[in-house]
C-alpha cells in the first residue's frame, strides 16, 4: 500500500507501529485515543499480533514491560488520566533500560479533567513523569502524517538507545483526518543481545531488572544512562524552524499549537511583523540550541501551548532568560485561536516600539 | 401508528417543494446516514439536512453520534440553525462529560410526522448500536433510507469487499436493513476529481456484491464542480482553522 490514505491520526500511530514491527499492543480504553486500540484490534489478529486489552492501564504498562524484556517491539496508549497510572510502570521500564513506546493522546486536566485536546502533560513528559532520575524521548507530532513518521522514528530510537519512547500528541491530532503516505514495513530491526530469549545453554543468563539494592551499584546504573542521556541531547533533537531567517519575535509551539502559530505568523507577516516559529519535534530532548542562537537578535519570544504554560520554562533555560518569554495559551480543552495568537505578536512587537 | 397521519404529514412537507428536481434522489422521510467510522457521515449528514431545508422540506437533525465526542454534527450547530434545520443532539455533545447518551427526543422525532428526519450515526457496528432500541420504530415508518458511507481511501475499507463486511457487522448491530450507498470516496484536502472517478469501479462492485444501490457520489463543493456526472452531490465541510 504506497498510495495515500485517508487516516485519523489515531489509526495512523496504529499502522505506522504495526509496520515498525510491533506486534504487540496492550492498552485500556480512553477518550481520545480509542481509535487507536480500535485499530489494533481489528487488525492484530489479521496478522499474527496480540491485541489485549488489560483490566487496567497499570496492567497494560506492566505487559509492555514484560514483552520488551523478551526484546519485541511493543507498545501502549492511552490519554492523560490513563498515563497518570503508568507511570510507576514507565520508570521501571526506564530503571530496567527497555525500549518501547507509549502514546498520550492528551486531554485536558489536572483529575479527570475533560476530554477536549490539552498539552498540559508536558512536565509530566519531558521531566520524568514518574519516580527517580530519568528521562523518555518525547517526539510530538503536528500532522498526521507525523503521527506515523513519529511513531516509526520513536521505536528504533527507543531500541537504539534503551530508553522508552513517548509519543505525545493531543485530542484534536488524534481524532483530526488527512491523507497520508505510510512508511514501508520495517524488516531489519536492532540486535537486543540483553533480552530474555532463553540462554538456549550457549550463553550467560540475562537480567532485566530495576531493583539495585546496593547504592554503588545504582548509582553506576544512574551515571551510565545519563551519559546516554548526553548522546540523545547531543544527536536526536529535532526541530522545524519557519521563518526564522530574519524573524525579530520567535514563536515557539509544538504539536497543534504550532499548526495554530504558522498561521499566525503568516498573517503577522503579512502585517509587515517579522515573526518566525520553531516548532520542537522533539521536547525531550529539547531543541535548545536554535533557541538559545535566536535570542541574540530577536526581542523575545512566545510560548503558544494548550496549558497554563509549561514548555515556557524550557525556553527561557535554552536562552538563559536572555529575552522575555511571553505565554500564549488556552487551557482545559480549548485551542487557542490564529487571532489570539496574532494578538499576542502584536503585543511583543508593540511593546518593544513604546 | 396511524399511517394516513404520515401520508399527510408527507404531503404536508412535499407540498412546499420549489427545488426538489435538485434533490439525488426523492427523499424519505427518515434518512440514517452510518458507515466506518471517519467515513464522513456528519458531513453528509449536515449537508443532506440542510440540503433538505432548502428544497421545502421542515427538516431536523439527530445528532446520534454516541461514540466519538469530536467533530461532530453539534459543530455546525450555528449553520445548521440558520439553514432552518433543527437540531436534535445528545444531551452532553460538545460538553465536557463523556456520556454516551441518546436523546429522548429522538423518539418524539420518529413518531411524530411531521418533519423529514436525518439521523448521524455513530461509526461502525459500536455506533450503529443506539439504532437498535428504535429498530422497530424506524421500520414501521413506511418511508426510510438507511445509507452507508463508504470511504474508499481509508484504510480499513480499501475494497469492496471490506467495505461489505461494514455493511454486515453494521446491519447486525442496528437491525436496520442498508436501502443504499454513499460513496464518499476522499483523500481530505488533497482530494483531486481523479480521487473521486476511480473509485466508481469499487463503488459498482459493492452495488453489486450487495445489491444495494449507490445513490450518490460526495464531494467537497470545489472538486464536485470539477466533476461531470449529474449524480454528484456537493459538500460543504465543517469549518477549521489549524
Amino acid at each position: 500500500m504506497s498510495e495515500k490514505v485517508l487516516m485519523k491520526g489515531n489509526e495512523a500511530i496504529a499502522e505506522a507501529a504495526i509496520r515498525a514491527g510491533c506486534r504487540h499492543y496492550f492498552g485500556y480504553p480512553i477518550t481520545p485515543q480509542t481509535e487507536l486500540a480500535a485499530y489494533m484490534a481489528k487488525r492484530m489478529p489479521k496478522i499474527g499480533g496480540v491485541f489485549l486489552q488489560a483490566e487496567s492501564e497499570i496492567a497494560a504498562i506492566n505487559m509492555v514491560y514484560g514483552v520488551s524484556s523478551a526484546g519485541k517491539r511493543v507498545m501502549t496508549s492511552s490519554s492523560s488520566p490513563g498515563i497518570s497510572l503508568k507511570q510507576e510502570g514507565i520508570s521501571y521500564m526506564a530503571g530496567a533500560d527497555l525500549p518501547g513506546l507509549i502514546v498520550n493522546v492528551q486531554r485536558g486536566g489536572p483529575g479527570l479533567g475533560g476530554i477536549q485536546p490539552s498539552q498540559s502533560d508536558y512536565f509530566q513528559a519531558t521531566k520524568g513523569g514518574g519516580h527517580g532520575d530519568y528521562h523518555l524521548i518525547v517526539l510530538t507530532p503536528a500532522s498526521v502524517q507525523e503521527m506515523a513518521d513519529l511513531t516509526s522514528l520513536a521505536f528504533d530510537l527507543s531500541d537504539k538507545y534503551r530508553v522508552p519512547a513517548m509519543l505525545l500528541a493531543d485530542g484534536t491530532l488524534g481524532q483530526m483526518m488527512e491523507p497520508v503516505m505510510l512508511p514501508e514495513p520495517q524488516t531489519e530491526f536492532p540486535e537486543k543481545p540483553w533480552a530474555l530469549t532463553g540462554t538456549k545453554m550457549q550463553r550467560k543468563h540475562n537480567i532485566v531488572n530495576s531493583l539495585y539494592l546496593s547504592p554503588e551499584e545504582l548509582e553506576r546504573t544512574n551515571i551510565e544512562r545519563f551519559e546516554r542521556y548526553e548522546k540523545i541531547k547531543a544527536n536526536e533533537a529535532r526541530y522545524e524552524s519557519f521563518m526564522t531567517e530574519d524573524a525579530e519575535i520567535c514563536v515557539v509551539a509544538f504539536g497543534i499549537a504550532a499548526r495554530i502559530s504558522k498561521n499566525a505568523v503568516i498573517a503577522a507577516r503579512k502585517e509587515g511583523i517579522k515573526a518566525g516559529l520553531i516548532r520542537p519535534i522533539t521536547v525531550w530532548p529539547f531543541p535548545e540550541k536554535p533557541i538559545a542562537e535566536l535570542s541574540h537578535r530577536v526581542k523575545g519570544f512566545i510560548s503558544v501551548e494548550l496549558s497554563m504554560g509549561q514548555m515556557t520554562e524550557d525556553i527561557q533555560l535554552a536562552q538563559h532568560c536572555l529575552r522575555p518569554t511571553m505565554l500564549c495559551s488556552r487551557a482545559g480543552g480549548i485551542i487557542p485561536s490564529p487571532d489570539e495568537v496574532l494578538g499576542a505578536i502584536r503585543k511583543m512587537q508593540g511593546g518593544n516600539q513604546s | 401508528m396511524p399511517k394516513d397521519n404520515y401520508a399527510d404529514s408527507t404531503k404536508a412537507a412535499a407540498s412546499h417543494d420549489a427545488s426538489k428536481a435538485s434533490l439525488p434522489h426523492c427523499p424519505k422521510r427518515v434518512t440514517i446516514i452510518s458507515g466506518h467510522f471517519g467515513s464522513g457521515k456528519t458531513n453528509i449528514a449536515v449537508n443532506y439536512a440542510m440540503h433538505l431545508c432548502k428544497a421545502g422540506y421542515k427538516t431536523a437533525l439527530a445528532d446520534l453520534d454516541t461514540v466519538n465526542p469530536y467533530f461532530r454534527a453539534k459543530d455546525s450547530e450555528n449553520e445548521l440553525t440558520s439553514a432552518g434545520v433543527r437540531v436534535v443532539s445528545v444531551n452532553f455533545a460538545n460538553t465536557n462529560a463523556d456520556i454516551p447518551s441518546v436523546p429522548a427526543e429522538i423518539y418524539s422525532l420518529l413518531r411524530s410526522k411531521d418533519e423529514y428526519a436525518v439521523l448521524d450515526v455513530g461509526g461502525d457496528d459500536m455506533g450503529a448500536y443506539v439504532l437498535g432500541g428504535m429498530a422497530q420504530l424506524v421500520k414501521n415508518e413506511n418511508s426510510f433510507e438507511h445509507f452507508f458511507v463508504v470511504n474508499f481511501c481509508r484504510p480499513l475499507t480499501p475494497t469492496a469487499e471490506e467495505a461489505a463486511e461494514y455493511m454486515k457487522e453494521i446491519e447486525l448491530a442496528c437491525k436496520i436493513p442498508f436501502t443504499g450507498i454513499i460513496n464518499n470516496s476522499n483523500l481530505g484536502e488533497e482530494t483531486t476529481p481523479e480521487t473521486v472517478l476511480v473509485t466508481a469501479e469499487k463503488a459498482a462492485l459493492l452495488e453489486k456484491m450487495t445489491g444495494k444501490r449507490i445513490v450518490m457520489t460526495t464531494a467537497e463543493t470545489g472538486v464536485a464542480a470539477q466533476i461531470k456526472d449529474e449524480n454528484i452531490f456537493p459538500l460543504e465541510l465543517q469549518k477549521k482553522y489549524w
